[in-house]
């Protein structure tokens, strides 16, 4: 660095004064490529395009669809891809094959029967979802302060196993798309230890509705300890195993490495958030910026890259695969005795053996199943990092026992908007690739 | 945290030129149809670069009077919320704007953030409410030629009776 | 019916060398049974449990059916996995119309079978509306044990030549509800060909 800066003074041409324009004059639309990336034809133009030849062989393109019912969509998504040979020139994402109804469902069934609703959006970490729509009610009720230490060890419990077995499925849906398929049997065979646990502590293996407002629906059973421990010592081989099958392998980087390509200005402009964000080197992660829970209390790296490429995006996961055991380490150490739920009999049901006893218990229990506890009125919104991104529930209240209004703010939806931009000027191969290193779960895209 | 006062403060606080409430100790911004862009642009200027969120609500059939709007900001049927991330300061920003049943258009947020590109398409599907400026104002969860917006109050929820078995008819 | 007959018994008696002798139909519906390809039509979370079942752990390959087809064309079964959306059905359609004869359909989970939780605007409420059902499987999800009991269910109605005569009888699909088996039961004792 010399010592004799060149200073900021206009200099004598013609073209004025050099000062940075403010944030918002610089469009975000500038900052995308906007010139063509993402494919605005709705279906009607694209039936009617007629395969008219064109003077020029190489530059006719054509408008073909991948999905709905594709092996390596991820479930039920469209795209429809401009094509110029085999390089994808534009695309457009067309989801809503899932939707749901859940939001509309969600205003007709109560506070407690909400997690059996929010759980089945994003079906691969069931737990998360749950947690964020109890962490909302919580917070609109007043209550978010005084939950259990406990439960609140144990959400953290069951959130980073949530976080370990969704990304061992994106492991395998990865592996299965690229073409190592073995990677698909090997994903799901570390997935069943830990759902042969959560069947054990929640009684089913998928969309339990466990974590509820209020606490969680059981304590944890006897001997978890060891289950857990059995998970997290059965795994740092098996991850050494997919770095050897994987990682280092010159197949797997040629695949992956500079393929969706997405800079960290166009990341954050579209609203992408968690594995994809952090691939281009915006370290955000909300357990450690926005914290939640006791985030605070439990030491973890984020994990960043630098390329913001799809090989970024999956050694980003496999590593944070490593991070959320060594959190959980921490967590049992950490595990206090205590309550598994709030004690405020308006919000949790007594124990089942205390309704014989106590007239009360019957009553409250009678309240809570059938019209459900009221809530205050007002607005909330609470964000927590699920394994892909923030996934929000934004709740207004009018004081009755079922949400006015439930909205979850979906990580997937936001970010399959980054796919055009990610795909543009890349092989069809290379859009399988994309898709994959998103990781998109369609139900809560679509919900 | 518990005990945050819901409506908000006397001398009322302002923030990009809207009134500042307080939602559970969440900052709430409201800004009028007019100001929208501007304030969105002030609020990019001031490091709140990510827009997490933009939703709507439909208060038709809500069984309370008092919406706790600060005075100055008539209540109407629709609502657009935007929730809104600033990355540097690690705050968290929501934004609210109410729309009236007749009017039911907004500009669109897209030349600020491409993000709300699918989110205000969601907006339009399910509650009706059009932004202008949008490059693909269409459908995009239910069939392109869906008639009515189910997230409406007034839209139904489609139950069909079950009929269980063994049950008297 | 034995397939592999005693040679003295036998009206081609004195042979020395093993024949395994049957009726065309026989030998047709056992080795469709042994080796039904589903297509892939897994939609929201029982696709999950369906990926999980064809894993190392639960194994469908043991039952002849660890292919999954992408191609309606190629494939036997279709196991509707997951509900079923306005905007899905009519794909749904096409994808059974473009499967081959025989074909036959597994509802996987109630979202699939009725509808499910969501009886609303916006699912479907039950595949048999659009498709003939052959086995419901219920569960939310069902667990891979229900899908594999399903699975042989249907494998042992193929094998009977017992789909047929319900298909004729109901004039769509066979219509087969079978009962759930909770996660990590004890072994149940399952009773095929009995309804």
């Amino acid at each position: 660095m010399t010592s004799n800066l060149i200073t900021a003074t206009p200099a004598a041409t013609g073209e004025g004064p050099q000062e940075m324009r403010s944030r918002s004059e610089l469009t975000a639309k500038e900052v995308l490529r906007e010139v063509g990336s993402v494919l605005r034809m709705s279906e009607k133009e694209a039936s009617e395009l007629t395969s008219s030849p064109v003077e020029n062989d190489e530059e006719q393109t054509m408008v073909i669809n991948m999905g709905p019912q594709h092996p390596s969509t991820h479930g039920v998504l469209r795209l429809m891809l401009e094509l110029q040979g085999e390089k994808v020139l534009r695309c457009k994402p067309i989801i809503g094959y899932l939707h749901t109804g859940m939001e509309k469902q969600a205003e007709e069934l109560t506070y407690m029967q909400g997690g059996t609703n929010v759980t089945r959006m994003d079906y691969v970490s069931p737990l998360n979802n749950e947690l964020v729509f109890s962490l909302a009610v919580e917070k609109l009720l007043g209550i978010d302060g005084d939950i259990p230490e406990r439960a609140t060890w144990m959400r953290m419990l069951l959130s980073e196993l949530n976080r370990m077995s969704s990304h061992l499925l994106f492991m395998a849906t990865n592996g299965m798309d690229m073409g190592a398929v073995s990677m698909m049997i090997y994903g799901w065979r570390e997935r069943e230890e830990v759902l042969r646990f959560f069947q054990k502590v929640t009684g089913l293996r998928m969309n339990h509705n466990f974590i509820r407002p209020g606490g969680l629906a059981a304590d944890l059973p006897a001997g978890w300890r060891d289950d857990v421990l059995t998970i997290l010592e059965g795994l740092p081989s098996r991850l050494a195993e997919y770095d050897i099958l994987m990682t280092n392998q010159p197949i797997w980087r040629e695949r992956l490495q500079g393929v969706g390509v997405i800079t960290a200005e166009e990341a954050v402009a579209l609203g992408t958030s968690g594995p994809i964000l952090r691939s281009t080197g915006v370290a955000w992660d909300l357990r450690r910026d926005l914290p939640y829970l006791k985030y605070k209390e439990v030491e973890f790296d984020v994990i960043v890259g630098s390329y913001g490429d799809s090989f970024d995006r999956y050694a980003i996961r496999l590593n944070e695969i490593r991070e959320s055991m060594k959190i959980v380490y921490q967590v049992l150490d950490k595990m206090p005795s205590g309550d598994y739920r709030i004690q405020d009999k308006k919000v949790t049901p007594p124990p089942r053996a205390r309704i014989d006893e106590s007239m009360e218990a019957l009553i409250h229990h009678f309240k809570i199943f059938t019209e459900g506890f009221k809530v205050p009125e007002g607005e909330v919104y609470v964000g927590i990092e699920s394994p892909r991104g923030e996934i929000g529930c934004y709740i207004v209240s009018d004081g009755s026992p079922k949400p006015y209004r439930l909205h979850m703010r979906a990580p997937s939806f936001v970010n399959i908007q980054a796919l055009p931009h990610m795909m543009r000027d890349g092989l069809i191969a290379d859009a399988v690739a994309v898709i994959s290193s998103i990781d998109p779960v369609l139900g809560e895209v679509d919900r | 945290m518990s005990d945050e006062v819901l409506d908000s403060p006397a001398p009322a606080e302002q923030l990009y030129g809207c009134v500042v409430t307080y939602s559970r100790g969440e900052k709430v911004i409201h800004a009028s149809r007019e100001n929208y862009i501007a304030t969105l642009k002030k609020a990019i200027d001031d490091s709140f670069t990510m827009c997490t969120d933009l939703t709507a609500v439909d208060f038709l059939t809500y069984a309370s009077t008092n919406r706790q709007l600060p005075s100055g900001i008539s209540d109407e049927r629709f609502e657009i919320v935007l929730n809104l991330i600033s990355l540097e300061r690690r705050e968290r920003l929501r934004l609210r704007v109410q729309i009236a049943e007749g009017e039911s258009t907004l500009p669109t947020a897209f030349d600020l953030f491409p993000g709300t590109e699918a989110m205000e398409r969601e907006v339009f599907d399910m509650f009706g409410i059009q932004f202008e400026g949008h490059p693909d104002p269409s459908r995009i969860l239910m069939p392109e030629d869906w008639e009515g917006h189910p997230l409406r109050k007034d839209f139904s929820v489609g139950r069909i009776p079950v009929q269980f078995k063994g049950a008297p008819s | 019916m034995a397939l592999v007959r005693d040679v003295l018994d036998d009206g081609l008696g004195g042979l020395e060398h093993n024949f395994l002798t049957g009726r065309i139909e026989d030998l047709v519906k056992w080795s469709r049974s042994r080796s039904s390809w589903a297509a892939t039509f897994g939609l929201a979370c029982c696709a999950i449990e369906m990926m999980g079942t064809g894993a190392a752990h639960y194994d469908l390959a043991r039952f002849g059916m660890e292919v999954f087809r992408a191609s309606p064309r190629q494939a036997d079964i279709m196991i509707v996995a997951g509900r079923v959306s306005q905007k899905m059905a009519p794909v749904m359609r096409q994808v059974y119309d473009q499967m081959m004869e025989p074909k036959w359909v597994i509802s996987m989970g109630v979202c699939a079978s009725t509808g499910g939780m969501f009886n609303n605007y916006a699912i479907v409420q039950g595949v048999d509306q659009i498709v003939p059902v052959d086995v419901y499987a219920p569960g939310c999800p069902p667990t891979p044990e229900t899908l594999i009991h399903a699975i042989e269910t249907l494998h042992q109605l193929i094998e009977d030549g017992e789909i047929m005569r319900r298909r004729a009888a109901t004039g769509a699909g066979a219509n087969v509800h079978i009962t759930e088996i909770a996660a990590g039961a004890t072994t149940t004792p399952i009773v095929l060909g009995v309804r």
